[in-house]
């Protein structure tokens, strides 16, 4: 099996990616939203995409590669366009947090919906911090207080599961999201400015010559996804990943083999809490504030859903669900309130064609070649 | 007689008014297979359940070489060295072979978080090391299944799945293997072939206690040297197979009175 038709299909993505980020008028960003309903089904049909996979697999620094210069491609070709800049960073800072929400309920089974009162625990100490401490360490103790918030919730979702697990987590979201609204010193309903971040003396909102200052923060998002991307992969791959999965799967079962389940439950919520804090840490200083409307349920189902759509376990399939739910809706603006449902009839089919999301996650493989 | 290896004393369970065990003595001793039958809803599985932990004893003495086992989690009940297999086979389907088997070699692996994430040539070598040791414990129950260890659990006929899942208990090289109905689904030429699967593991593990749950009269007769006839959660019967089939509350007990 040749590396090409792995390359062609990632050079086709990206060009269909800068076409879909370039397109002006509605009707063009229609059009390829079409595209891609009727051409992806028929490209599965005729066997392109297994082919494409195989073909990835294969080849994996050849497929590395090829992403990175895919990447690297579109953001000098939209270096100087904020718009673009901000979804490529927006893209990425998601990715980090929905890794973290893959160590929770893609592995571990442990179901959070309260997502973005995580990402509000670190876009808060960014606000908070900012202004006294290194913005290296802000991420981090972004990351930590987010770990440790999430512990006032370990107690009730080891004692329940399923559904009522669930509603815990979203009753803990409505909880964070009013406490920071009545609360004059985070700024009440109009929430606190966020200095733009600093890293080591480099100033990330000004711009690097004639870039968009917000690919500063492509960058940096680029950074922490690469290594949030490395890390739960490397769980995957380890006796850790197969605890995750067994407690998933059957606890009864688990607990008669001798596994922990209650240890395993926290580390992978506790992990993936810290993750999705320092995306919010970072998210607060890229867009400059935080708000308790940024941080609703509805925010946290956004997050949920990028985790289903990409492959509930599936590392690859969290940053093109990134893509999809962040970028699809921004480009519909013209048609307004509409868009929302465009937006949410495009998720049913793409989920009623491939229920197993759209890179469903493969077979653990400890050290593949 | 030796010193049992499992020694129940006045083990009692119930479950709101319904008494599940009724004060059951039972002893298995190091080496024995124990053949454990009785009508549906006599307790049998709810033996298991209390003795890996799963369940808790409202009165009476579970003992495991000289451990109490009540108020020992399941985690330390296997660390002792007790496992088993599920009525209903309760495998990580989605999970590959070797996962599976994994899953049952727990305490002999490394699940240090900073080991696992960043001594990746350590890893390594315990992954090779163990997937040695998997595919050839699995390839004395079928060869085939030993060369697909990577395939999901799922994607194989219930023999196989019931061959995997007597391989997750045995792979930490247990004392007692409990065997809840492992010819449970399957055909009478696949119950044969598992026998002589479990006979085959018996002759090379004589150190190893199993207690089988059975419907399968001629399995009993076969593999167990001794077996227990549950009724209502009472033991009404202990011997040899013979003596057991002869006897009169047994028979009762399975085809009524009449």
């Amino acid at each position: 099996m040749s590396a090409l038709p792995g390359i062609a299909s990632i050079a086709a993505m990206a060009l269909y990616a800068a076409f879909f980020l370039h397109a002006e008028s509605q009707a063009q960003v229609l059009g390829l939203v079409a595209l891609a309903v009727v051409g992806v089904p028929v490209l599965a049909r005729v066997g392109w995409i297994a082919r494409t996979a195989t073909s990835l697999e294969a080849h994996p620094l050849a497929a590395r590669s090829a992403s990175v210069a895919a990447l690297a491609a579109t953001i000098a070709l939209f270096h100087d366009q904020h718009f673009v800049m901000l979804m490529l960073a927006s893209v990425a800072l998601y990715s980090v947090a929905c890794l973290g929400l893959t160590l929770q309920f893609g592995y571990a089974g442990v179901v959070n919906f309260a997502g973005a009162a995580f990402l509000g625990v670190g876009g808060y100490t960014s606000a908070v911090l900012g202004p006294h401490v290194p913005h290296a360490l802000v991420l981090l103790i972004g990351g930590l207080l987010a770990a440790l918030v999430g512990s006032i919730l370990i107690l009730p979702i080891l004692r329940t599961r399923g559904h009522y697990a669930a509603l815990i987590t979203v009753a803990f979201g409505i909880l964070f999201r009013s406490f920071v609204e009545v609360n004059d010193a985070l700024g009440g309903p109009q929430g606190l400015q966020v200095k733009g971040m600093n890293l080591f003396g480099w100033e990330l909102n000004s711009p690097l010559r004639d870039l968009s200052f917000y690919a500063n923060y492509v960058f940096v998002g680029l950074a922490l996804a690469a290594a949030a991307f490395v890390l739960v992969r490397r769980l995957e791959r380890s006796w850790v990943g197969l605890n995750l999965d067994a407690v998933r799967l059957d606890e009864t079962a688990a607990a008669v083999f001798g596994i922990d389940v209650a240890r395993w439950k926290i580390l992978a919520f506790t992990c993936g809490n810290f993750f999705t804090g320092i995306a919010g840490a970072a998210y607060a200083m890229m867009t400059g504030f935080v708000a308790p409307n940024s941080f609703t349920f509805g925010d946290s189902l956004i997050l949920v859903s990028i985790v289903l759509l990409g492959g509930l376990g599936s590392a690859w399939g969290v940053p093109l669900a990134a893509g999809i739910v962040l970028i699809v809706p921004e480009k519909l603006q013209a048609l307004q309130e509409y868009r929302f449902l465009l937006y949410a009839m495009l998720v049913i089919v793409i989920l009623l064609a491939r229920p197993q999301g759209l890179i469903a996650r493969p077979a653990r493989e400890y050290f593949p070649k | 007689m030796s010193e049992a290896l499992l020694c129940c004393s006045g083990l009692s369970v119930r479950f709101g008014g319904l008494v599940a065990l009724d004060a059951l003595d039972l002893e298995v001793g190091s080496g024995a297979i124990l053949g454990l039958i009785g009508p549906n809803g006599s307790g049998k599985t709810t033996l298991f359940n209390v003795i890996t932990g799963v369940y808790r004893a409202a009165g009476g003495r579970a003992q495991f070489s000289g451990q109490d086992l009540a108020g020992m989690t399941p985690q330390r009940i296997y660390a002792a060295g007790v496992t088993r297999t599920f009525q209903r086979s309760r495998l990580a389907l989605p999970l590959s072979v070797f996962d599976n088997v994994m899953i049952g070699n727990h305490r002999r692996l490394h699940h240090g978080l900073w080991f696992n994430l960043f001594r990746r040539s350590e890893l390594r070598r315990e992954f090779e090391s163990n997937l040695a040791k998997a595919r050839a414990l699995v390839a004395t129950f079928s060869a085939r299944l030993a060369g697909r260890m990577f395939d999901a659990a799922g994607a194989f006929s219930m023999i196989d799945r019931r061959r995997i899942e007597i391989c997750r208990a045995l792979v930490s090289e247990p004392r007692l293997l409990l065997l809840d109905e492992p010819s449970a689904g399957m055909t009478h030429e696949e119950t044969r072939e598992l026998m002589d699967d479990l006979l085959a593991v018996r002759s090379r593990l004589p150190g190893l206690s199993i207690v089988i749950i059975e419907h399968e009269m001629n399995v009993i007769e076969r593999v167990c040297e001794r077996c227990a006839v549950l009724n209502y959660g009472r033991k009404i019967a202990e011997g040899s197979y013979a003596q057991v089939a002869a006897d009169r509350q047994v028979q009762i007990a399975y085809l009524g009175t009449e």
